[in-house]
């Protein structure tokens, strides 16, 4: 199925929670935080939280900045 | 008494807020951090980088037990889009302090202030501990304060321009109607810049080009340091009136003749 991540689309497998998919991505869920079409998907609840075809997912984390 | 700086509920000793942006690499960004002596830094809220994620993260060199992360809003252009980037930030688990930046126009960096306003309304009302950056107009900064925020930070001059503080004058009337702390944010080109911010009675100050951007970043971050420092003791202190003629500072009895 389709997602867009981060503004791209993107390919994944049907039913992958934010967790497995962040395991795939090797992004370390500790550092990031995850909004799901929009709402925030608090930390506790990647595992339980599966992706659906067209969601939107933007992973975000602090960079340098001013 | 110890002199510090009190952001909502916490106190710090330095007055010295520094940005982590623009640095050559993250190994230089903590020293420069570490040698300004500053306990408050910026980050910005930016997408992973898919295709390489294991790129090291600016939280592994600075631990937010040492620091206290100020996320910042950079690059939002509406309040909207500020008020979700904090959301974003206070999920990261550093806190509730955040600067709040809604810019109006690319070429000049400055603020919207409207939509500043606005996504102040919001934020404080969501519990955030707001730091907004504004232009240097005492009206805004006595409307963000009434608002609730924990400080005012007004320009010294554009972002990364490195002018220095461009309206002593309003800056003055912002210190004179504060009740909240108020912070000289962006504009600073040197260490003499933060001193003078200092010494007009500014409770602190924060820069990130100025020291990222200098030939030898270590060695400004302690310039700046020191520069805070000197200012701050240099209110404190309360400087001579100034006059326009002299006075003599060897006694006038006992000259030879």
């Amino acid at each position: 199925m389709k997602i867009r991540l981060n503004g791209e689309e993107k390919e994944i497998a049907d039913g992958l929670s934010i967790a497995q998919l962040l395991d795939e991505l090797q992004i370390r869920s500790g550092r990031v935080v995850v909004e799901l079409n929009r709402d925030i998907v608090c930390r506790e609840a990647h595992g339980s939280t599966l992706l659906k075809g067209g969601d939107a997912l933007e992973i975000v984390h602090f960079v340098g900045g001013g | 008494m110890e002199d510090l700086l009190k952001l909502a509920d916490k106190s710090y000793r330095s007055r010295l807020i520094v940005g982590t942006g623009k640095y050559k690499d993250f190994a230089e960004t903590r020293k420069a951090i570490e040698v300004s002596g500053a306990e408050i830094v910026t980050v910005a809220v930016r997408r992973v980088n898919i295709t390489d994620p294991n790129k090291e993260n600016l939280l592994d060199y600075l631990d937010p037990k040492k620091y206290t992360i100020l996320p910042n809003t950079a690059g939002c252009y509406t309040a909207d889009d500020a008020v979700r980037t904090c959301r974003l930030a206070r999920e990261a688990g550093v806190g509730k302090m955040i600067k709040l930046e809604v810019i109006g126009d690319d070429k000049t960096l400055f603020p919207d202030i409207p939509a500043t306003l606005e996504a102040a309304k919001t934020l404080v009302k969501e519990g955030f501990v707001v730091l907004p950056y504004i232009t240097d107009d005492p009206i805004t900064a006595k409307k963000l304060q009434d608002i609730g925020c924990a400080a005012v930070m007004p320009l010294a001059a554009p972002i990364g321009s490195g002018l220095g503080i461009r309206n002593p004058y309003n800056i003055l009337i912002i210190l004179e109607q504060a009740t909240v702390p108020v912070i000289v944010d962006a504009g600073v080109g040197t260490a003499s810049d933060a001193a003078i911010a200092m010494e007009m009675g500014c409770d602190g100050v924060l820069m990130n080009t100025a020291i990222a951007g200098a030939r030898d970043p270590i060695l400004m971050a302690e310039a700046m340091r020191l520069g805070v420092d000197a200012g701050r003791k240099a209110f404190l202190a309360g400087r001579i009136v100034k006059k326009l003629y002299a006075t003599a500072s060897s006694p006038i009895d006992g000259i030879l003749g």
